[in-house]
């Protein structure tokens, strides 16, 4: 069976894209061994105490918390992104393993099929 | 090869479908075969027949539905995207109690799971405005 990479790389509210991106790894994960990447302003997708109230946007980060109940326990982001958002491992919804530039390039070889959202 | 093709901009407001369409006419002159194109995101408006561009612009939704019945192609247009951005099938106009249907026929509404069946069955997925 193949491998899914997703790889979410937009910010969370801006366009609904980033939202879409993860029906498709909650979808993905019915099907296949998925594994999720967050990089560049996605990483702010997984931003702790998110308030959408005055946008009207959903808040769907949320959901992140349910990746695990779906069977996708391998969430990775750049440890470069991180530290170049100001953000910490412990600001985020989720556990999430950081990942030194070598081994996302790594990462992204070693999977059969890459989702860009 | 198989491919599998994906469009995430929409027409006229993105070079995406053209870009796809064009990939997808090459693929098939090479000799190669295509498993499916799917449309997420703003590609779903790909296969609004409502639109109606200008006449020295290209028809996209056409040109896409010509190709398709020429190739015997799968154009799937995902259902989520398409229901909150106001593309829908007769079915799914009437489920919603909506007065108008605007997919045209040649694209089939279905769900995320073709994404991710295309992405697993196809030798290579290719994914445009991402």
């Amino acid at each position: 069976m193949k491998t899914l990479l997703f790889v979410h790389t937009c910010s969370p509210h801006g366009s609904i894209k980033a939202q879409e991106g993860l029906d498709a790894l909650l979808m993905g994960s019915a099907f296949a061994d998925c594994s999720a990447l967050f990089l560049g302003d996605g990483i702010l997708q997984l931003l702790k105490n998110q308030d959408t109230q005055q946008t009207g946007q959903k808040n769907f980060s949320l959901t992140f918390a349910a990746l695990r109940d779906y069977g996708v326990d391998k969430v990775f982001c750049s440890k470069a992104h991180l530290l170049s958002h100001a953000i910490n491992e412990s600001d985020l919804v989720i556990d999430v393993t950081a990942l030194e530039d070598k081994d996302v390039a790594a990462l992204l070889a070693s999977n059969d099929v890459i989702l860009n959202f | 090869m198989k491919f599998a093709i994906v469009v995430y901009g929409a027409p006229y407001s993105h070079q995406a479908p053209l870009s796809a369409f064009y990939f997808a006419k090459a693929v098939l002159d090479q000799g190669h075969e295509i498993y499916r194109v799917f449309f997420y995101h703003d590609g779903v408006y790909t296969g609004n027949e409502a639109i109606a561009p200008p006449q020295d612009e290209p028809d996209i939704r056409q040109m896409w539905s010509s190709l398709a019945a020429a190739n015997q192609i799968e154009l799937i247009v995902c259902i989520a995207s398409a229901l909150r951005r106001g593309v829908l099938d007769r079915t799914e106009a009437d489920r919603y109690e909506k007065s108008n249907a605007n997919l045209d026929s040649s694209f089939t509404i279905s769900g995320l799971g073709q994404l991710i069946d295309a992405g697993l069955n196809a030798d290579r997925l290719v994914t445009f405005g991402a």
